[in-house]
This record gives C-alpha cells, structure tokens and sequence, in this order.
C-alpha cells in the first residue's frame, strides 16, 4: 500500500490530494473539493499528462517564432521527446492560430497546433 | 481636437474587455490606444496554458486569449490605434499621443478607462548588492526574449521570487534548453500559484528555497554566479547559510506594480496598499469619469478576473455618461439632491485584521447594485480560517477558508438586501478569523 | 606616428581630446572599453562643485575653481543639462561650527563667490526635508549638477567632430619612451606618437611609472551610490553634504538633473582596481548617513544602486603635466572628486601644455559647438509634431519610464562616438535608465542595434566586452531528437 499526497492543479484552489495506492490500482482519494480534483488525482498518480507549450521557428514570417501547444495533453513523460521533435520543426509563414505544425508528436497521436497566426 | 465617448488606455485583457463591454452596453464611440504594434497586451508573451478557466471553462494559452477578445472587439468594430504611446490625461480627461502614423495628438474624452497594466520591480528596488554584470533580467524581459524574439537570454539559470511568471519562466527555459538549478524565495511561502509550482518546478526536479535570497552577484561582464543565503524572520541573510551557485544567468520575479504615472497626470489618488487608483463600487476612481481595471489598478494572478472586473469597468463609464448626458441635457433639478444623498451614504472598505488590501476601497449606496464584489489579498498563508465582511458591528458575511495564501487573489460577495438591514454604517471591514 | 595619443575615455581624457582639437594635429583616444565614460567618470555624483573643499594653493583648488566657471558656457556649447542649484554644506552639532568657519575661509581663499553661512531657521525655508539636527550651513549659490555622461559623451562626439581618431576595446600594456616620442603596446598593435596624455583613471599610477622614476600610486576608493526614482526627486533642491571628513566630502543628497534624487558615496579604500561592487554595508551606510542631513530620504523609491572608484593619489592632489624625467608624458592623474568639475580646466591646461611641447598651429576649422540628441520630452506641441512628420520614428516611444522615442535611439547609434551596446544607449538617451530599469524597452532596443549595426543577437552586449545578452535561439541547448522516425529539419506546407 503506497500513500502520495499531491496538489491538485485543476484550478488556483490547489487542494491537498491524498491518495492511497495498491500497485498500479488507486484504492482511495480524498482532500479534493470538486470532481475535477478527484479525476486529477487517480489520473495524476497512474498516467500523468501535461500540456507542452512551447515556440517553434518560422520561416519568412512576422515574427522570428510561432508559439504552439500540443492539442491536447499528452503523457508526461514524453514531454521531452516532444521537444526535441519540435527542434527541428521549422513552419514557413503565414500560419494560422489552430493549424498543426507537427502531428502525431511523439508518437502519442497528439498534434501540435500552432496559437497564434503569425503573418508573413 | 478629436473626440470619443470613452477613450480606453490600453489594448491588453483588461482594456479589450472594458472596450467590448462598453460596445455591449451601447457605447458605439469607443477608441482604444495601445502602444505596441498588436492588441493583447502581456498576453502575447504567455504561451502557456492555463487562461480562461473561469471565463470559457477551458484552457487556453495567453495568444488563444488575447485572439478572443480581439475578434470579438473586432466584430463589433471597436476601433483602435495601435503603435500608439499615451503621453499624458488631464484631469478634464484630454488625452495626449503620439504615434509614427499619427504624430503627436489629442483627443477629449467624455470618460477614460485606464488598463495600462503593470511592470516589474527591477533589480534596483530589491538593492541586491554585487556587480552588475549582464545576464540579470526580469522574468517578464526574458518571458519576451525566449517567446517573441525566440532568443535565449542564457544557459544555467537561477530565479530570484517565486512570483507566477518566475515560475512559469522556469518551465520556459527548461523547455527551451537552459538548466534552471534554483529558485529561491524571501518569503517562507511562494508568491506564485499552487499549480505552477507543481507543474513548473516539480515536473522538472528544480528545487524552491524558500525564506532564502540572493546576497551576492559575481561576474564584472557577464554573470557568473550568485550566492544565496538563507533569511530569518524579518528577512534578513543569516551568517553562515550562504550557498554559492555558478549561472550565467538571473531572473527576477521578485513583484509587479501598477503602472499609474499617467493616472497621476490625471490627478487620480493612489492606494499606498495595492500602488493602484482607489475606486468605488463602479470602479471610477478619485477623478470624475476616469476608470481603471486590470493590473493597472491592483495586480491579478488570473487573466479571468482582469476580464471581469474590465467588463464591469466598461459598463459602469456607459453608465456613467448616459446619467452625465442625462443632468446637462436639462434634467438639472433633481441633481444637487441626489449627489448629497448619495455622499451621505458612501461605506469606505476597508482591509482589517489579515487583510492587505481591499478593491473597492469605497460603495456609494446610491448605486449599489443587487450584489458587490469585493476583491482582496491576505497578508499571510492561513489554514482552516474565516473570511469576516462587517459593517460596524453587524457581520455581514462569515465564510470557511481552507487555506487563503497572498498569492492568491480573494474574493467576498455582499448581498444589498443583507448590507441594507444594517444600515446606517461608516465603513464594511473584510477580516480573516483564525480559529 | 601620432602628435597626440591620449589613454582613457573618460572624463579628462576627452576634455582633453576635444581641447586638443582647437589644434592641427594627429590625436587619437585609446579606450579599453567599448565606450566613452565606463570607469570613474561614470559612476560619482554629476555635482559642479563650488570650489570651496579644495586646499587653497593645490591644483584641486585651481582646477576647480577654472572648471566651475567655465561650465556654464560649456554647457551650452555642447548642449547638455547644467543646472546652478547651489551647494550646503551642514553642520549638526555646535564643535562642528568651527567647521563650516574653515571651509568659507577657504572657499574665500580660494576665490569663491557668494558663500555665506545660513542658519537653521533660514536653511529649513530653503530645504524643509533638512534634518532635526542640521544647525547651520554653508550655503553656495555657485554649486551645480551636470549629467556625467552627458558631458563626457558631448566632448568626445565634439573632439570626434573636429578630427580626433577613437579606438574603442583597445587596452593599453606598455608605455616606452623611444628617443623621440613613444611606443604604446595596446591590444590591437603597437602604436608610436609625439606625446602620450595618461588619463587612465584607477590605471593612471601604472602607465606613469612605466615611463618616470618619480613614482607614484593610486588608491580606488569605493563610492557606492542609490539613485531614486524621479518622484523623490524634489525631496532636496541644493546638494546636501555632511562636513568633510578624512576621506572627503561624506553623503551627500542631490537632484540630478534628470531629476531623479541621488544618495552617496561611501568612502571605502580598496585594492582592487575593478572593484565596483557593491555591497550590503556600503547600501546600509548611504541610508544610515544620508538621514544625518536630510531626513525621510524615500529610499523605498531607489530604482539602482552603483559604485565608483576614485582615483585616490597619494599626496591628495592632482597630478597634471610632465614629470621631470619624462618629457613629452603628460600626466592626467589622480583625479578624483572635484575631477568632473575640473575636467574642463584640466582639458584646456594639459591641452595648452601638450600642443606648447609640440607647437601645434591652431585648427581654425575649430567647431566648439556640438548639438545633443533631440530631446522630446522638452519640445513643445508644434516642435514635436513637425520632428515626427520629417521622422516618423520620433513618434514610438521605445523606453516608456523616461518618454524615449526610436528616433532618439537611432540617432544615439548614427552620430559621432556613437552607442554600440545597451548602456551606450542608456547614457546617450536615457532609455532604460528609468523606473523600470530597462525592463520593457530592452528587448526593442536589442533590436534596434541589431538592424542598426547590422550584427547577430549573440553580439549584442551590455557594456561590450563578454557582457553578452543572447547566447542562440531557442531549443540551441536541446539535444536533436534522435527518434529515426522523425529526422531532419521538417518543413510543413
């Protein structure tokens, strides 16, 4: 039996999460005020994801960078895979807020989209 | 000389939501001045996720919304002069720019909004001593670097605050290359917020010392290293701890200040406790028609309350021109009477026990609507306390807090009908109750 | 072979440079720096002293007295800030009394106008923020403040102007004297002249006793200094000293003529010559005896602190001219406070000196008149306007806390001696030198130097030097990813 105390991010509360582990099996939660927090924590503690933000360069464009994210989260243990695919990734202007600039990133099926449009 | 209905100072999330909500309430004559070259303010540098929550119940990076706002200001057709710098506001609400398309002009207002925002302290107001060398920059400076110029400002790190974009800095040039070792913070807690601890320093294995401050800065050119020591209660470095840390690099996050000089052109009074306007119940402030919301006026930790405390600013100056319209268009009669009533009655707010501030500091009666919104930062982190508002000695409102922390921004709503039953009253008092 | 090789930008070195170009001749200037004005002269308090400190007799004394006449007209010519805001010296106990008697004396003595003692009752109506203890003062109307960078960068782009060379980044390591002339050994080759001018500050002592037998030796002396933001700027309106002690004229509290309130020195000898740190005690000690004289100092409001170096000699006094054994030498050393003051007497008399030794005709293309960066926030409506309709670039603003405007900024980097870092620009135009300490411009005027000087960001600096500011593009740190899925630089569309 494994016991982790974690704060829940889910929003600026930062509730205190105390969950009880049996292997890879959550056997019991508490601490969290909301259902986000609840979910937050068996997920937090068995497959952790994480939104990467981040730049990518561009060619030609407005501006030197595009800042992007990946559409959705993807495990946090790949974050730094997903950057180092990014290194390489060079768009060429105009990119439109929402476009992808690399897709499937990391293998995790997971887009990255560009945030911004970045004209030429 | 030009004119508009309300000039807005300020084409970030506060001023894109003043504008929008003022176009919303039928205020068609609207100009909003922003002195870069895109609206969206100090959002365009906050890639990360984690704006608008409260407002559009998802995640958004700062560039997603910004983009919001602006396509909405954009389809109502509220028009804007970017690349523009306010220079100065009178108090008879003149206000003077200058920009490269336009040259140097004036424009009298009916009613300002200010939304100008905030900037960091810099490294002079903490009188760290040591050279000064480069490589020291305010997280904000490198935020801008690293996110629009795709510059990178150094390679090994270390973080002076524990403030949001500290934080959020840490995570920044990690992802981008550099080693970030340290982020040490004066105080025994953090100035940031919960969840950008744990995903900006604790994804990464960066350590935060807390109640530990920067005492020396090596290097004559470029930084080379600073020495960190721990402080005691009253702040102060204690012999002994000092730890040295080699980097080329230090950021700052050390605290924001509103940004008021044009505000004192104006003649708008400053709070000494947030460094921003005092402001009633419609967030007008000391000068009659100039208005201010955002950072600019108390600084925020959520871009979600910036917007909302914006679009009421922004109703509340069309409100205010309509009744101004209103008494010069003849109905002069009744108006002595009201404004000595509605003087009789004003409530100062104010901040008591474990209260650092409070926004409004003042509710005229008069104009109270059906609930007020009382915005506040506690001086201190408390557990399993009570958020008290009294109007003398009637108590008003008695709410559980699990934990309040000064980093993060409260809030204590005052129904009119609960205010009503216990007037008259000098003046509401928020408290924090320890049990 | 050069006429003139003059060491150090500072101060003296290029009032002696563009005293010099009233002369035909072959001068250049030789500064290790990448700039003018980056050892002591920038870094003291900007104060125009009356004259009243120095020993009657001394070339402090002389020195002081010619600069402080003589800056009102140079003011004009170069087009810089002067302001005559007049000096106090204050007494806080009656045995100090004795005190304030000798300096009139002496000021008398050595030949300055209108001094007299004032006292409490009168002082407090000038200055009310004085302190409790303040009794009585000397008061002289002929104290002024000037913006050391201002004057120092004005002679240089003036002596520029008018045909003297400068080399920037070149570091002087020898001094010998040949039979006729020298050879200097800098960083950048070997370089022979007529005469040499040792302006070099804290190094003056060195490059003299290459050359001389009679030795001599500079102590740095530390000064650390907090400069407050421009609203605690009328909290005095004359420069307030304390009585001087052994190691000078004490803390003083003075307006700048930025209008900015300017707290300092400490007085501290060290060894090192590069020791402008500051540090804990010496910030605790400007607080602690600024409030001896002026009391509720808002030092809340300090937007930076800095420290100088003095350039202590041992005998307390100026070292100018030819030392007996080495002629053709002309020493410009240990100048220390009153220098900024002196600098344009010293720059006239080693001048005089020098173009004597080597019968210099006059330059009768002479232009003593120099014309500042357009200073907006000084023009008027009309002026302003017609400036942004020739120059659209007048009209964005770049550095908000101090009102700086990119044409201001480009002119900095275009003109004569022009700025070639941040601080370049921070001294010729203010921008970054306001509340915010360059937090928001700083990014933009990065980029204006990089298109201007047409460099790469990882050139750009500070202050020159290994002060670098960009180290590469983002990701430069990150490892290439080495998933075989996925090589090589993608280009999406």
């Amino acid at each position: 039996m494994e016991k982790r105390i974690l704060t829940c991010i889910g929003c600026p509360m930062g509730c205190e999460l105390t969950v009880e582990l049996d292997g890879e099996t959550v056997t019991s939660i508490s601490g969290y005020t909301c259902k986000r927090g609840k979910i937050y924590g068996e997920k937090e503690v068995t497959h952790p994801t994480r939104i990467v933000t981040t730049t990518v360069r561009i060619a030609r464009g407005a501006a030197p960078v595009v800042p992007v994210k990946t559409k959705e989260d993807i495990p946090k243990d790949k974050i730094f895979q997903c950057i180092r695919e990014l290194k390489n990734v060079t768009v060429q202007a105009p990119v439109r807020a929402g476009e992808a600039v690399l897709k499937n990133v990391a293998g995790t099926g997971v887009d990255v989209i560009a945030v911004k449009t970045v004209g030429e | 000389m030009r004119q508009h209905a309300i000039v807005i100072i300020g084409g970030g999330p506060a001023g894109l939501a003043a504008a929008i909500s003022a176009a919303e309430h039928g205020e068609k004559d609207l100009l909003i001045l922003e002195r870069d070259r895109e609206l969206g303010g100090i959002l365009n540098q906050c890639i990360h996720n984690g704006f608008g929550l409260h407002t559009f119940q998802e995640e958004l990076t700062g560039p997603e919304y910004a983009a919001r706002y602006i396509e909405k200001a954009r389809e109502l057709g509220i028009p804007c002069l970017t690349d523009t710098m306010v220079l100065d506001i009178s108090p008879e609400k003149v206000v003077t720019a200058v920009s490269p398309a336009e040259g140097l002009f004036q424009i009298q207002a009916e009613a300002v909004i200010l939304a100008m925002g905030c900037r960091e302290r810099p490294r002079g107001a903490l009188n760290l001593p040591g050279y000064r060398p480069a490589g020291i920059f305010t997280a904000g400076t490198a935020q801008r670097l690293v996110n629009v110029e795709g510059r990178m400002p150094g390679r090994e790190v270390v973080i002076l605050g524990s403030g949001d974009i500290g934080l959020i800095m840490a995570r920044r040039m990690t992802l981008e290359g550099a080693k970030v070792k340290v982020v040490a913070e004066l105080m025994p807690y953090s100035g940031g917020l919960k969840r950008n601890i744990v995903q900006c320093l604790e994804d990464y294995g960066i350590p935060l010392k807390l109640s530990h401050t920067v005492v020396d800065i090596h290097g004559k050119e470029r930084l080379t290293g600073v020495t960190l020591a721990q402080v005691d209660g009253s702040g102060r470095p204690i012999p002994g701890t000092e730890e040295e840390y080699s980097c080329d690099t230090l950021l700052l996050s050390v605290g924001l200040i509103p940004e008021n000089e044009l505000s004192k052109s104006a003649g708008v009074s400053l709070s000494p406790l947030t460094s921003g306007p005092v402001v009633d119940e419609s967030f007008q402030t000391s000068t009659e028609g100039i208005f201010a919301c955002g950072n600019v006026l108390h600084v925020h930790d959520l871009v979600d309350f910036v917007s909302e405390e914006a679009s009421n600013a922004g109703r509340h100056a069309v409100e205010y021109i309509r009744r101004k319209r209103e008494t010069n268009s003849g109905g002069c009669s009744g108006k002595q009477e009201e404004t000595d009533s509605a003087k009789s009655s004003v409530l100062e707010i104010l901040p008591g026990e474990g209260v650092r501030y409070t926004v409004p500091s003042a509710l005229h009666m008069a104009q109270m609507e059906e609930t007020l919104k009382i915005r506040f930062r506690v001086r201190n982190v408390y557990r399993n306390c009570y958020v008290t508002v009294s109007a003398g000695d009637h108590q008003l409102l008695r709410r559980k807090k699990q934990i309040l922390a000064p980093g993060e921004m409260e809030e204590a709503v005052i129904r009119r009908e609960a205010l009503a039953d216990v007037l008259p009253a000098e003046n509401l008092t928020v408290r924090i109750e320890e049990v | 072979m050069y006429d003139v090789i003059i060491i150090g930008a500072g101060v003296s070195g290029c009032a002696v440079a563009r005293e010099l170009s009233r002369y035909q001749g072959k001068f250049c200037v030789l500064e290790r720096e990448e700039d003018v004005c980056c050892g002591t002269s920038k870094a003291n308090s900007g104060i125009v002293h009356a004259g009243f400190d120095a020993e009657p007799g001394s070339m402090k004394a002389k020195m002081n007295l010619e600069g402080s006449r003589k800056m009102k007209e140079l003011s004009e010519e170069l087009d810089i800030p002067f302001e005559q805001n007049g000096s106090l010296v204050v007494c806080t106990s009656e045995e100090q009394r004795g005190g304030l008697e000798e300096l009139l004396e002496r000021g008398q003595k050595n030949g300055v106008q209108g001094l007299q003692i004032l006292e409490r009752e009168e002082l407090m109506k000038m200055e009310p923020n004085l302190s409790d203890q303040v009794i009585a003062g000397l008061y002289a109307p002929t104290g002024g403040i000037v913006c050391p960078f201002e004057l120092t960068i004005a002679l240089a782009e003036n002596a520029c102007s008018n045909g003297v060379e400068f080399r920037f980044c070149t570091e002087v390591q020898r001094v010998e004297k040949l039979e006729e002339g020298f050879r200097l050994t800098t960083s950048g080759g070997t370089m022979e002249t007529r005469t040499v001018v040792n302006a070099a500050g804290v190094y003056a002592d060195v490059f003299h006793n290459m050359v001389s037998e009679e030795k001599i030796h500079i102590t740095p002396r530390k000064g650390e200094y907090q400069l407050l933001d421009k609203t605690a700027g009328g909290h005095v309106h004359c420069t307030v000293f304390a009585l001087p002690g052994k190691y000078g004229k004490g803390v003083l509290v003075t307006p700048t003529v930025h209008g900015n309130l300017l707290v300092g020195p400490t007085a501290a000898d060290i060894e090192d010559k590069e020791g402008t740190n500051t540090t804990r005690e010496g910030l605790d000690t400007v607080a602690a005896k600024s409030a001896e004289t002026v009391k509720n100092v808002p030092l809340r409001q300090v937007i930076t602190s800095f420290a100088g170096l003095r350039a202590h000699e041992d005998r307390d006094d100026f070292v100018l001219g030819q030392p007996a054994d080495a002629a053709g030498f002309f020493d410009c050393a240990g100048i220390e406070s009153p220098g900024l003051t002196s600098a344009p007497a010293i720059g006239r008399y080693l001048a005089e000196q020098a173009a004597g030794y080597l019968n210099l005709p006059e330059n009768t293309e002479f232009h003593p008149e120099r014309k500042g960066i357009q200073k907006l926030s000084e023009m008027d409506f009309a002026q302003r306007m017609e400036l942004i309709r020739e120059e659209p670039a007048y009209g964005r603003i770049i550095c908000r806390c101090e009102g700086i405007s990119e044409g201001e900024i480009l002119d900095a980097i275009r003109r004569p001696v022009g700025a070639k870092s941040l601080d370049g620009i921070k001294r010729r135009t203010r921008a970054g030198m306001g509340r915010c300490q360059a937090g928001f411009c700083s990014p933009k005027v990065m980029e204006l130097l990089v298109r201007e000087r047409g460099i790469g960001w990882e050139q750009l600096t500070k202050t020159g030097k290994d002060s670098w500011l960009i180290c590469g593009k983002n990701k430069d740190g990150i490892e290439e990813s080495t998933d075989s899925g996925r090589d090589g630089a993608k280009v999406w569309k």
